[in-house]
């Protein structure tokens, strides 16, 4: 790189920064992390486990999750029962450790539900902002796309849209963008439609703020809450999801995931057989981190629609 | 609007709607890598073979002349055969539909038995340490994968207990006359029940937090501090004046559930081997039975969309101030 255009860069750099740090702090407010919530602080502490989980799986799980492993004795290590030969949660019918499976697990569990969660909350939130603010043709036109959207069965469509693609994890996220911004979208447009009506946007609107502005600075953090709210419950849709494609055999197979678990688990007479240790654990966690969301989301919901606390 | 001008935009939207999922379904089948009929035609079949079978399919037309052929037959009623079974699809698609039907019902009715009758409990039980509990653990039952409740319960009621089957629908071997005989039987029950059970549990948080909630709004109407000055007893406040009223908006949420419970279904027929469309759907698209897969998908679609438009109106017709919105 040109040293003249170093320096140029490194002038601007603190004010953008500073304009940088003062935008995400006004993202952040208007967020509303719900706090007090004791609820949502629940499912806040269970995401903050699981992102450690999958942040630090290597240095957690005793062995690589596809491993078929062997005793010292050169014995396949399978159907070890917790604790047996030092494997927490037993082994799985292939001589597989079930425990760091769980741990690597959290990782597809997370990539995908916040990717899918993102995902339906930008393009709900932007259909929402648009055919509220903008109405007309747009509206109708948008809306017509969601009453579509609406009419689609959304675990046999992304069966038969897994079906035809290469099997990948991020077939959930793609099926979910394309179907499920249709809550977000609805709710976030009727929500622009009572706000576009307010005094401020009118007043803005009057001093000669361009639509653009108008849609993204005014409106916009007023219904960012809300889209965190879809954002959140979004989070559990896209690991249930994932898990019942993984556990109908369309997941992807290079990819460890509870979904996956259990479905190794059905496929391999681990109800006939009693092997609870094997089956119970991915349960519980997709429980766990699916119900966080939950929690959180109604932590907003409480922010949102105050009367409901009542 | 008046409501016979709402009931026809609905109807318009209806036909559109099903018009556009039969076409995203058309594209999504067409467009797709190879040939549809690569499971089908062995590679031992000559030329000529492949191209009388591409036009059996209409395979050999352009794609604008196979659409306009395949929503020409699905105006006509007809799904093609299955690649599978030989059999027309649309044939083995109604076999299929009663049972998913008398499955889903069931689990509904369960559903909104111990829903309805909790909620209303719940909120006359208003402040007590079961009502505190109440939304962590309806939404613990939401955030259950419902294929994972089916393993449990089948692992622990069947396959440890052995108090119920462990799958299908009835006894292998057995025979009945009719479909009616069959439903009728208590094998048939005692085959339902699990998979019932499972998609109760995971669906009976609905209605129970919706009646909980209208129940605390009608508690606080001026009708029922009527009832109490009236001395009337608690059981008859809750059950004869607050009850009646709050079931309303519960009983439009039914339909709903019905196109939700289709849905679910997918995995619970497969996790208890029922003999449903969801599992057909499964099967289909694993054997690459396009055509199969195909009516399964649209028959689940139009119960959804049926579902979605019955529940409108059930509102609307409850609760007029609705329509005019």
């Amino acid at each position: 790189m040109p040293s003249e255009t170093a320096t140029t860069v490194q002038a601007t750099y603190p004010s953008r920064f500073n304009a940088f740090v003062g935008g995400l702090w006004r993202i952040i407010r208007s967020i509303h992390l719900p706090l007090n919530d004791p609820f949502a602080m629940i499912g806040i502490v269970i995401y903050l486990v699981f992102f450690l989980v999958a942040v630090f799986a290597n240095q957690i799980a005793p062995y690589d999750p596809t491993e078929i492993l062997f005793t010292e004795a050169y014995d396949l290590a399978a159907d070890r029962l917790p604790g047996e030969d030092g494997f927490v949660l037993g082994t799985t019918s292939l001589g597989r450790d079930i425990f760091s499976q769980l741990v690597y697990g959290s990782q597809s569990a997370l990539l995908i539900g916040l990717t899918a969660a993102a995902v339906v909350a930008v393009i709900g939130t932007i259909v929402g902002l648009i055919s509220g603010y903008f109405g007309g043709v747009v509206d109708m036109m948008l809306m017509r796309l969601a009453d579509i959207a609406f009419g689609i069965p959304f675990l046999p469509f992304v069966i038969v849209l897994a079906a035809f693609m290469e099997p990948s994890i991020w077939n959930v996220v793609f099926a979910m963008a394309l179907i499920l911004w249709r809550d977000t979208g609805r709710v976030v447009r009727s929500q622009v439609l009572s706000l576009r009506t307010r005094a401020y946007v009118e007043a803005a609107r009057v001093s000669g703020s361009s639509n653009l502005k108008i849609v993204f600075r005014h409106i916009a953090p007023n219904i960012l809450p809300l889209s965190f709210l879809y954002g959140s419950i979004a989070i559990g849709w896209a690991i249930l999801t994932e898990a019942s494609i993984s556990f109908l055999g369309f997941g992807d197979p290079e990819t460890i995931s509870w979904g996956y678990m259990l479905q190794d688990a059905y496929a391999s007479q681990a109800l006939s057989t009693g092997a609870y240790y094997w089956f119970i654990p991915p349960g519980v966690c997709i429980v766990l981190v699916v119900v966080a969301g939950f929690f959180i989301s109604r932590g907003y919901e409480e922010i949102l629609f105050p009367k409901l606390k009542e | 609007m008046s409501g016979v001008k709402r009931f026809g935009s609905r109807l318009l939207q209806l036909v559109f709607v099903l018009w556009a999922v039969a076409t995203i379904l058309f594209l999504i089948f067409r467009l797709m890598p190879g040939s549809p009929l690569a499971a089908y035609i062995d590679p031992s079949f000559t030329e000529e073979q492949q191209r009388i079978l591409m036009a059996r399919f209409g395979l050999d037309r352009s794609l604008f002349d196979q659409y306009l052929l395949y929503i020409w037959n699905l105006l006509h009623g007809d799904l093609g055969e299955s690649f599978f079974y030989g059999q027309p699809v649309g044939e083995r698609v109604l076999m299929l539909l009663p049972n998913t039907l008398v499955l889903s019902l069931f689990s509904i009715i369960l559903a909104y038995m111990i829903g309805v009758v909790g909620g209303a409990y719940l909120a006359w039980k208003r402040g007590s340490f079961l009502e505190g509990a109440t939304i962590p653990f309806v939404l613990t039952t939401r955030a259950m994968p419902e294929f994972w409740l089916g393993m449990v319960l089948l692992a622990v009621f069947s396959f440890s207990l052995g108090w119920f089957p462990a799958g299908g629908m009835r006894t292998a071997g057995s025979e009945y006359p009719s479909l009616l005989a069959l439903y009728t039987s208590g094998d048939f029950w005692r085959h339902l029940f699990l998979p019932a059970l499972t998609l109760a549990i995971y669906f009976h948080g609905l209605p129970l937090l919706l009646m909980r909630s209208n129940m605390l709004d009608v508690m606080s109407e001026d009708f029922v501090t009527m009832a109490k000055i009236k001395g009337l007893s608690n059981w008859t406040i809750v059950v004869r004046h607050a009850a009646r009223n709050a079931l309303l908006p519960v009983a439009t949420s039914l339909a709903i559930a019905i196109g939700y419970q289709m849905q679910g279904s997918v995995v619970v027929e497969t996790v208890f081997s029922w003999p449903g469309l969801g599992r057909e759907l499964v099967r289909a698209v694993s054997a690459s039975d396009y055509p199969l897969a195909q009516g399964a998908f649209l028959l689940i679609a139009v119960v959804v969309i049926l579902m979605n438009l019955l529940a409108d109106l059930l509102y609307g017709l409850l609760d007029p101030r609705i329509s005019h919105a």
